[in-house]
């Protein structure tokens, strides 16, 4: 899933400053599973903003929609009924969710009320952590099931670094060492001499590094 | 060697020991088969080429080589290419080091090739602090390569006369590849294996990180030995003194990947507090004696961080003075 965090209060409060009427955006999908901007989180922001502009004497109205999906045009479209009775739309999608809707409205401005941070799992209950960067080209069939270029802090092909120690990560003593990890999955399954294969170079031309990504099936276009 | 598997391999071959031609005094020396003594020089926080000269000129006569850092701990300094030359003016042979965190493939071999143009011998590669240590820990890192790929494309460059690309370089540059490995980082059973990759890569010597628990390392020698790396690779023992108890718990709680015996702190803590320098120095003279007699440590790698002025000292100590 895409892993995001709400903005802290004071900036979102920042944001709205110039509007009173505003358009309150959740999404049911991944932001929703790591707990930061579905339903619930919603009409938790939705009250606390209320509360303050209050307080301020400056109050609010706040509409509150949770899409199913943000980033899936037939969703999107189903806020063109009321879209525009709002000065502006706050939304608690991903980085992809709020691009998307400000795309399809371009009247109106769409605001980020998270910070989106990475692609990962619910390693336990109100613990999120990464695990792939989306490189466009998978190598964790090398690495034995443990990404490098995501857990390590160096991307290193050739890990571990001289700053493992203990397991951990130089960078953080919370952080596993991904290299440590993956050493341990050599030994399990008796695949030390794998170990010294020099890994090639990484073609980033599939990453970021090449530019914005675009897939295209042509059997399903309409 | 690496076999056409991409495995390394015990058999000597192609990039073993006996096929060195650079014009490095490092490798001259340790191609005669002398113990080795180089050393570290930190650029400054500023660009007074006075400040390099200084530390330079203590260093003169004392080493066979001096690494000149790139940016340690992530911190900004002068560049080691601009520093190394400075060295270079006041007669030392530099050892340029380079980190894979802030340049990506592109800038990497366009400075080798100007390194190279300039009368740089000598390369030492490193993956590089992450910048969270630094003083600008707001930074993106660039880590487009690692340290073992950046000695193998040192080598391509040199031996290959190939970039990357594959595209011809039209120059080669005549370049002794050194890199670094730590013995006291986890997991401690795949640090001689490591070193293995970096010598089948391409390294021609090694600078080892501190070492400040011998057993250890001698147990790590000893897997060295085993897999036959010491006669692929020169290993050159990395030696700190401590220059005050602070600084040694310093060492032990806080740098990653540093091994420091509770009991060396208590010796520092034993004697009286004006003779902490002197007994961080005897250490460090008693640690050289005590590598050396390992077998396959070549040399020794004075690490005298910000105290340039003491290495005279620990070299004329250990017996290592004059040098060749």
């Amino acid at each position: 899933m895409i892993v995001a965090n709400r903005k802290p209060f004071e900036e979102i409060i920042e944001m709205l400053k110039p509007y009173s009427k505003i358009l309150l955006l959740g999404c049911n999908e991944c932001v929703t599973v790591c707990a930061t901007g579905g339903s619930k989180e919603v009409a938790v922001l939705a009250s606390e903003i209320r509360l303050y502009r209050q307080k301020e004497g400056k109050p609010v109205e706040i509409g509150e929609v949770t899409l199913e999906r943000n980033c899936d045009p037939e969703y999107v479209e189903s806020l063109k009924p009321f879209i525009h009775d709002y000065e502006v739309v706050l939304s608690m999608a991903c980085g992809c969710g709020i691009q998307f809707v400000g795309e399809h409205y371009r009247d109106r401005l769409v605001l980020p009320a998270v910070n989106t941070t990475f692609y990962g799992v619910t390693e336990e209950h109100g613990v999120w952590t990464e695990r792939c960067q989306g490189c466009g080209n998978c190598i964790l069939h090398k690495t034995l099931g443990i990404c490098p270029v995501t857990r390590c802090a160096k991307s290193i092909f050739n890990g571990p670094c001289g700053g493992s120690q203990g397991g951990k990560c130089e960078v953080d003593r919370d952080i596993p060492c991904a290299w440590h990890l993956i050493v341990d999955r050599y030994r399990e399954l008796n695949m030390m001499d794998k170990y010294l294969e020099i890994q090639p170079m990484k073609d980033w031309s599939t990453s970021r590094d090449g530019g914005p990504r675009k897939r295209v099936r042509e059997d399903l276009k309409i | 060697m690496v076999n056409e598997q991409g495995r390394w391999s015990k058999e000597k071959g192609e990039g073993g020991l006996e096929n060195m031609s650079t014009q490095s005094n490092l490798e001259r020396v340790l191609k005669s088969g002398t113990f080795a003594v180089t050393s570290e020089c930190g650029p400054p926080r500023g660009a007074d080429p006075e400040v390099v000269k200084k530390k330079g000129s203590y260093l003169l006569g004392y080493v066979d080589c001096v690494n000149v850092t790139d940016n340690q701990t992530s911190v900004v300094r002068m560049s080691s290419f601009s520093a190394c030359l400075v060295l270079k003016g006041v007669g030392l042979d530099p050892i340029m080091q380079m980190v894979c965190r802030d340049r990506n493939r592109i800038a990497m071999q366009s400075d080798i090739l100007g390194a190279a143009a300039l009368g740089i011998n000598n390369l030492l590669c490193l993956s590089g602090d992450h910048q969270k240590f630094g003083d600008h820990p707001t930074a993106k890192n660039v880590f487009d390569i690692d340290s073992i790929q950046l000695i193998q494309t040192v080598k391509g460059m040199r031996d290959e006369g190939r970039f990357i690309s594959g595209q011809e370089v039209k120059g080669k540059p005549n370049i002794f590849i050194g890199c670094v490995e730590n013995p006291f980082a986890d997991p401690f059973e795949i640090r001689a294996l490591r070193l293995a990759k970096k010598a089948a890569a391409g390294a021609q010597f090694v600078q080892t990180q501190c070492v400040f628990n011998v057993e250890k390392f001698e147990k790590w020698m000893e897997m060295v030995r085993d897999l036959g790396i010491h006669e692929k690779i020169h290993i050159l023992a990395g030696i700190t003194p401590m220059k005050s108890i602070g600084m040694a718990q310093y060492m032990k709680n806080s740098v990653p990947g540093m091994d420091v015996p509770e009991e060396q702190i208590e010796r520092l803590k034993g004697v009286p507090k004006e003779k902490v320098t002197e007994e961080g120095i005897k250490i460090a003279v008693e640690t050289i004696e005590r590598v050396r007699a390992i077998k396959g440590v070549a040399g020794v790698h004075i690490m005298a961080i910000e105290w340039e002025e003491k290495v005279q000292e620990i070299v004329k100590a250990a017996g290592l003075h004059p040098r060749p």
